[in-house]
């Protein structure tokens, strides 16, 4: 009658997807769950983004509703601490004691911490849990130079992660001769290790380490060579040891080195318990990949359900991720001759190492390494486990991978139906073209949902979209990016339709051109477009506005607004300080100093802000832009006025540009920055354009970006004078806002754009589509039709009274807005 | 608790609401203070209430003003609008772009978050709310 009881100890990525797993199967079993960490199951293949602002929330694999939802009973921050076998029960810290008919052991592993003097001293971590990684980051904060033990993939995702927390001198010490000696050979460490030394790492080969120097914290490292190496803290990344005590201590067999042995259907050698992930030993083998750990929790699933499946060992190719050097490894990555042919190719320019491994009849490929360009990984996986037949000259793999995009593409419609493109998650290409002719399914967010593919470690997600791509045109489907459900059309085809048919407002404009009342969606992107070609004030039209465009300020935790005037350039004069200081007072405004060189004033009321900027507008100032997709600011160095290397003077020339194109609404914000000398001190190469002095004039870059990828502004034009230097950011500009698509800065839209770089310089510079000139009357349409939104906004009665919190109480301030004191000002509360 | 058809919008073209479902109906503003295909708050007691004028379709909704998402006061600064062949009236709170039905409340995508929904009427150029 009642349901049988299954345990899970361990709530890790595996213990988790084995939840999934067997919900999906069947509802006939009543699940417990028992986890030693103090969440709930959390992503830990992508723990490094937690340095990157990812917060516990965004990692975590589920709700917490989840388990409740799913009738799971989940027991956190309390480990299993003994099984009794003989009564089928378990045993927890805090006292828990229940009986099981099935036990799922995941308690994956611990990181191996070698037994060397002085281990135990502050300052000294494993890299494992979101709780190693707080510490780390509280450490690092006061640290200069840090080291990590071990070169191998996790090593060195540690080594980088400590870079990115400024930590400049950070060390890698491995013991082996080379670097990630499980994946890659010699010739490839060497390679790896040049670009990894252009990153700022240093790194020691052959280096064993013999104690921990300090006294109660860490001070250096002392080498079996008897060399020092003084360090403030050490990453311990040595390997990992599974964690099998529990089933050790219950008399479970386990192997000499660890790790508790399981059959091909993942049960012990009591057939009650079973093991997945990184705790079990299959075949004298521990799975250290997310990958396996997922198919084992399925074996087990599987066989608990009386489906018919096993595990019969997994594919360990790697490809590192954020490293900022592609490194990838597959198949059988060191066979040599003469078991094989080996094709070997190497640029130590670039810093490329390609290594190939087929049979001797030229046929199959049998696995490699790929250093410094992996982009061919993903189909040189599938063509290993595929045995797809390779063509009459194998290099063309490794050679022709450059630009051959459209070969690419063609290459993945080859592969067979049966061919595993989500490893993670078991989705065949099969079921993706499935998903794209029978579900209509059109992009990746939807495979997402309707197989998962692409859901784990993420690594598939280009395959994918190139099938998903590949199918539609296989049906003869048309690909576009349409704006949403409201609009086929791309932004680019809906600007131009706008402007032929002279529309001025989106009722318009979806009734033309559209279907259905519109949504969240293209209603900013419609007013962009009207923005872009009639520069009309948008708070005319502001419930079509994003959600800080409609009240020309950014919307902020607790529904405050902070205010962002401009400061062209970056320059301001003492007596606009004070006005800012005393309106920021007055108004009780956290004040902060932005990255683009102006002042950014957090924290006021919806209905403060035309008396804000009343104030502002008074002395001289202007609206700012920082709630637009429009230009923010142009960031400028001291330059010649000042600077003793200063060629020319870097701030007039920023003033100008910021006041030629303030205001111009664009597909996304758009940043440029002037350096007066090549020392670029304004760093205007990671801007969407950026302008340095040279000798004899100025240079223009183009499609900079910083944020979350960023990417280095490219050359567009050299020495030429600042005439032709607007001609061509007119040009460039309006080309951009015409052509891109909703929320794509300028250099994700360069990347897509056919011809790149040099295809854009013929347009801009040699205007081989004759567009030039019209492209430089529109943009002088658009400056000679500025205006300041806020100055109209507070003069038009009408639109003021829109800056009220409640309509039916004007002078009321909404009582959720709360603020807490910090460091002399105030914050939002949290939320 | 909440009667989907409770939430459905009521233009002056709507007679006889009040014998259908019994509500207490409280004037909440005028219909010009409301912008047009977009919302308004109204205080009511500790309540706050988004009221929504989507003028493309002629009709009125009313919901809570807090998002449940992450508890902020802001669904009346949010984008109205459609989705689906049935073309169900939405609204996006501006802080995280989470839909919900204007029609149900439910969210669109996350059944685990959901928002009361009121009745509106119009008379005379005055918007009523109906509190339950
Ligand atoms: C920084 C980092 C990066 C990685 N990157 C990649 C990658 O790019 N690709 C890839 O494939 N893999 C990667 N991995 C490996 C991957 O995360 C693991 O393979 C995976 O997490 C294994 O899952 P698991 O459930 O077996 O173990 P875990 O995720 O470690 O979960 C085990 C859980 O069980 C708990 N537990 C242990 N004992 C008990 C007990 N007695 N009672 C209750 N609970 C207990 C533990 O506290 C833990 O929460 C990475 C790992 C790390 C640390
Ligand atoms: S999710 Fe991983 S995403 Fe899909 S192939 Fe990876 S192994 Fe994979
Ligand atoms: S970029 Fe050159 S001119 Fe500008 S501040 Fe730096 S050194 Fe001086
Ligand atoms: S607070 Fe409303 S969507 Fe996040």
């Amino acid at each position: 009658m009642s349901k049988p009881t299954i345990i899970v100890v361990g709530n890790g990525m595996v213990g988790y997807k084995f939840c999934e797993k067997l919900l999906a199967r069947s509802a006939q079993f009543q699940i417990i769950v028992f986890g030693e960490e103090p969440r709930h199951a959390y992503d830990r293949v992508h723990l490094s983004e937690y340095f990157n602002g990812k917060t516990a929330d965004d990692l975590s694999l589920s709700t917490l509703s989840w388990y409740t939802d799913n009738g799971i009973t989940l027991h956190l921050d309390d480990p299993i601490q003994e099984i009794n076998r003989a009564e089928k029960t378990i045993h927890s810290l805090k006292g828990v004691t229940l009986k099981y008919d099935y036990l799922v052991l995941a308690t994956g592993s611990s990181a191996f911490v070698p037994d060397i003097p002085g281990i135990e001293k502050e300052g000294v971590f494993v890299y494992r849990t979101i709780e190693d990684l707080e510490l780390i980051k509280a450490c690092a904060a006061n640290a200069k130079s840090g080291a990590v033990m071990g070169g191998g993939l996790l090593g060195l995702e540690a080594a980088k992660a400590l870079i990115d927390l400024g930590i400049t001198e950070t060390h890698v010490i491995e013991f082996a001769p080379r670097l990630m000696p499980r994946q890659i050979d010699s010739a490839g460490s060497s390679m790896l290790q040049m670009k990894l030394s252009q990153l700022g790492l240093h790194i020691h080969l052959n280096k064993s380490t013999a104690a921990i120097v300090g006294d109660k914290k860490i001070s250096s490292l002392k080498f079996n060579d008897d060399s020092q190496l003084p360090v403030d803290m050490l990453v311990i990344s040595a390997g990992i040891r599974p964690r099998d005590e529990l089933a050790r201590l219950a008399g479970l067999h386990v192997g000499t080195r660890g790790g508790i042995i399981v059959n091909e259907k993942m049960q012990t050698s009591d057939e009650y318990i079973y093991a997945i992930g990184e705790c079990a030993l299959y075949e004298g083998m521990i799975y250290g990949l997310i990958a396996p750990g997922y198919e084992m929790a399925d074996v087990a699933a599987a066989h608990l359900t009386a489906a018919d499946k096993g595990f019969y060992g997994y594919d360990m190719s790697t490809k590192l991720k954020l490293i900022g050097v592609d490194v990838a490894s597959f198949g059988d990555a060191f066979i040599t001759e003469p078991d094989c042919r080996t094709i070997l190719f190497e640029d130590t320019h670039k810093g490329i190492y390609k290594r190939i491994n087929i049979t001797n009849d030229g046929k199959n490929l049998l696995g490699g390494i790929l250093i410094g360009d992996a982009e061919a990984y993903n189909m040189l996986l599938q063509t290993v486990n595929n045995k797809i037949v390779l063509p009459p000259d194998p290099e063309d793999l490794i050679l022709g991978s450059r630009g051959g995009e459209t070969n690419a593409g063609a290459g993945v419609m080859s592969l067979p139906d049966d061919a595993l493109i989500c490893s993670c998650e078991a989705v065949t290409k099969g079921a993706i073209c499935d998903a794209v002719n029978t579900g209509g399914v059109t992009n990746i967010d939807g495979i997402k949902k309707c197989t998962k593919a692409g859901t784990g470690c993420g690594g598939c997600v280009p395959l994918v979209k190139d099938l998903v791509a590949g199918t539609m045109k296989a049906n003869g489907q048309y690909v576009k990016n349409v704006i949403c459900e409201h609009f086929d059309y791309s932004r680019q085809e809906l600007f131009d339709l706008v402007k032929i048919g002279g529309l001025k407002n989106y009722d318009l404009v979806l009734d033309h051109y559209g279907k259905g009342d519109g949504c969240e969606v293209c209603k900013p992107v419609v007013a962009s477009i009207l923005s872009s070609l009639w520069n009309d004030v948008i708070v005319k039209q502001e419930v079509i506005q994003d959600s800080n465009d409609r009240f020309l300020a950014n919307i902020q935790k607790g529904g405050t607004y902070s205010v962002v005037p401009r400061i062209p350039g970056g320059e301001i004069t003492p007596d606009k300080l004070i006005v800012i200081g005393q309106v920021a007072k007055r108004y009780g405004l956290y004040t902060k100093i932005t990255g683009g060189q102006r002042i950014d004033m957090f924290g006021a009321h919806l209905s403060d802000l035309p008396l804000i900027w009343e104030e502002l507008i008074d002395a001289g100032f202007e609206s700012g832009h920082a709630y637009g997709k429009a230009l923010r600011t142009v960031k400028s160095c001291v330059g010649s006025t000042w600077c003793r290397f200063g060629l020319h003077d870097s701030v007039t020339f920023a003033i100008e540009i910021e006041d030629r194109y303030k205001g111009i609404r664009a597909p996304h914000k758009i940043k440029g920055g002037v350096s007066g000398c090549v020392r670029e001190c304004a760093e205007a190469q990671s801007k969407d354009f950026g302008i340095i002095a040279t000798e004899k004039g100025w240079n223009l870059y183009v499609c900079g970006n910083g944020g979350s990828k960023p990417q280095h502004a490219q050359l567009l034009a050299t020495d030429i004078d600042k005439e032709t230097l607007v001609k061509y950011l007119d040009r460039f500009l309006m080309f951009y806002i015409k052509t891109a698509d909703q929320l794509t800065r300028t250099a994700t839209w360069l990347n897509k754009l056919d011809g790149g770089m040099s295809y854009l310089k013929n347009v801009i510079v040699n205007d081989s589509l004759g567009l030039g000139e019209q492209l430089e009357e529109e943009m002088q349409t658009l400056v000679n039709t500025y205006h300041c939104e806020w100055k109209e906004a507070v003069n038009n009665p009408a639109m003021r009274k829109r800056f009220a919190h409640f309509i039916n109480a004007p002078e009321e301030k909404d009582p959720h807005a709360q603020f807490e004191p910090m460091r002399e000002q105030v914050r939002a509360k949290e939320w | 608790m909440r009667n989907p058809a409770a939430g459905k919008a009521h233009t002056q073209t709507n007679y006889n609401m009040e014998t259908v479902i019994a509500t207490r109906w409280i004037m909440a503003c005028y219909v010009d203070d409301v912008p047009e295909n977009g919302g308004s708050c109204i205080k009511h007691g500790d309540e706050q209430i988004a009221i929504f004028n989507f003028t493309r379709r002629n009709e009125w909704y009313a919901t809570q003003n807090l998002c449940p998402h992450k508890q902020q006061m802001a669904i009346s600064r949010g984008m109205i609008g459609s989705t689906g062949e049935n073309c169900e009236p939405k609204v996006a709170c501006p802080f995280h772009k989470k839909t919900f039905s204007l029609l149900s409340g439910e969210c669109i995508g996350d059944e685990d978050l959901s928002i009361k929904t009121y009745p509106v009427k119009i008379t005379d150029g005055k918007v009523f709310i109906g509190i339950a």
